[in-house]
């Protein structure tokens, strides 16, 4: 739609333009709380060049055809995020204490602490919620054969998440300490001691002894809250790096656009 | 460029053409044309040789706490679990016994207990079997087993195992017969210690865990482990 012309107003009339830095001689406080946020931002920009860095990070160039399974990637990244933080409160009530007291704290939890049962159904539902979400995010860059040269170390990354995440999956399951979670582990563990020749001993490991023992629950808290979520935080950088630099596939149902001058070369 | 010249010898590609303007060029003392470690190369070395030994000072006795368990054997326990007129040679008791003491419910086990039948005990008969011990730990994947007298089968809850009075397999998925217990006698009183467990001829084996068979290649694919040695 054509733009409607401005009406002829005199020059000595019209406002003069905002100019950055000068507001004319007056300074509002809208204006100053922007001269001061840019000031600030200018401050830390000099000092570390981060802007360049974003602008590469967040302003692509997309194909043609980009839609909306083009979102499962940043869903994942949600999911995780609001687990690493629904987890580290989590974290504030919750004892690895296998007398009784892991249990107890989960029913305070849930029953006392104010949002309690709120945070920790997300926690537990918001689990499920993320493995879905990988696969179905997997699904698509399959379909899509989003793996080809070059991005197949993304995909080699990505498997390594995806495991981490079943990880995370295995070992917050054993943390309410209820019959489910108890039976669930020992089957769990079993089946991992069931490969051949470092079976026994990744059982031995998991259950820090021969015996489901006094430390099995604390180190499946801590491989739970620290050492996967390190991991997983790093690689899903290293993830996003590479989406960044090497772009996104167009959708395998877009035809790349004909270039007349090569065709009729060819012709 | 193979990694270790990259770690300890990074600039030498670039400077390897050229005479060192860095040591006799500059009449620096006990420099010497040709050499071939300059004091460049060996800085870097230096630098790069105390990094993997810092790192390696935090990171190699974390590992050992981590992975130290597993290489720990547990001190065998025995518990009283009552009187010899108290099991029978036709029909299990169940008995609670303590694996790991000090976490309350979740460090005990089932253990089903009756006295040696000569009749149907084929296994070789000692001072540990004069009591069977039959574990309730599944040899499938480890859920707790239930002995129905009815049937005399040992019945698992989870994937439908199978067992016999001997606790042998006789359906479903369990790979090997139910572990036992050593029994002895102290005075009057039956006591339950370490668990061993058996193949399907009711041979011996230290502890494995379940889901392990012992027949065949079994014992040397699952072998026995510094956390669970027989006694």
């Amino acid at each position: 739609m054509p733009k409607v012309p401005a009406p002829p107003i005199p020059s000595a009339l019209k406002a003069p333009p905002p100019r950055p830095g000068d507001a004319n001689g007056k300074t509002g406080l809208a204006e100053g709380v922007k001269e001061g946020g840019i000031s600030v931002v200018d401050w830390v920009d000099e000092r570390t060049s981060l802007s360049g860095a974003a602008r590469w990070l967040m302003f692509r160039k997309v194909p043609k055809g980009t839609n909306w399974f083009y979102t499962l990637g940043s869903a994942t990244m949600f999911a995780f995020l609001s687990q690493a933080v629904t987890g580290v409160v989590l974290a504030m009530y919750y004892k690895p204490d296998p007398a009784g007291g892991a249990y107890e704290s989960i029913r305070h939890v849930t029953n006392d602490v104010f949002l309690g049962q709120f945070v920790r159904g997300m926690h537990k539902w918001g689990s499920s919620v993320m493995v879905v979400l990988v696969f179905v995010h997997m699904a698509r860059t399959f379909f899509f054969g989003a793996y080809k040269y070059p991005r197949e170390l993304n995909w080699v990354i990505g498997v390594v998440l995806l495991i981490l995440t079943m990880v995370m999956s295995f070992t917050g399951y054993l943390l309410p300490f209820d019959q489910r979670a108890y039976w669930a582990t020992i089957v769990g563990v079993n089946i991992n001691g069931t490969g051949p020749l470092i079976g026994p001993y990744l059982s031995d490991f998991l259950r820090g002894g021969g015996e489901f023992g006094a430390t099995t629950l604390s180190r499946f808290y801590a491989i739970h809250m620290l050492v996967i979520p390190g991991l997983l935080a790093a690689l899903i950088g290293a993830h996003l790096y590479l989406v960044a630099k090497l772009g996104t596939t167009a959708p395998p149902w877009v035809k790349a656009e004909e270039q007349q001058e090569l065709r009729e070369a060819e012709v | 460029m193979n990694l270790a010249s990259i770690l300890f010898d990074p600039v030498s590609d670039k400077h390897a053409k050229q005479k060192s303007k860095y040591t006799v060029d500059r009449m620096i003392p006990g420099a010497f044309e040709g050499e071939t470690v300059t004091r460049r190369h060996f800085m870097t070395g230096t630098a790069n040789v105390a990094g993997i030994v810092a790192a390696g000072a935090f990171v190699l006795p974390a590992l050992g706490f981590a992975f130290g368990p597993v290489f720990k054997s547990t001190p065998h326990r025995w518990e009283t679990v009552g009187t010899v007129d108290a099991f029978l040679e036709d029909n299990y008791l169940p008995v609670v016994i303590t694996l790991t003491p000090g976490i309350g419910e979740a460090g005990k086990t089932t253990v089903y207990v009756r006295k040696r039948n000569p009749a149907i005990d084929t296994d070789p008969y000692d001072r540990s079997t004069r009591f069977i011990a039959v574990s309730d730990r599944c040899a499938h994947l480890g859920c707790p087993v239930r002995w129905v007298p009815a049937a005399e089968r040992f019945i698992c809850p989870c994937h439908g195992g199978v067992y016999d009075l001997l606790g042998r397999p006789v359906g479903g998925p369990p790979v090997r017969p139910l572990d036992r217990f050593y029994t002895r006698v102290v005075g009057e009183e039956v006591q339950v210690g370490p668990r061993y467990s058996v193949n399907s001829e009711l041979r011996r084996f230290s502890p494995r865990d379940p889901g392990e068979p012992l027949d065949g290649v079994g014992q040397y694919l699952y072998p026995s482990r510094p956390t669970a040695q027989k006694p």
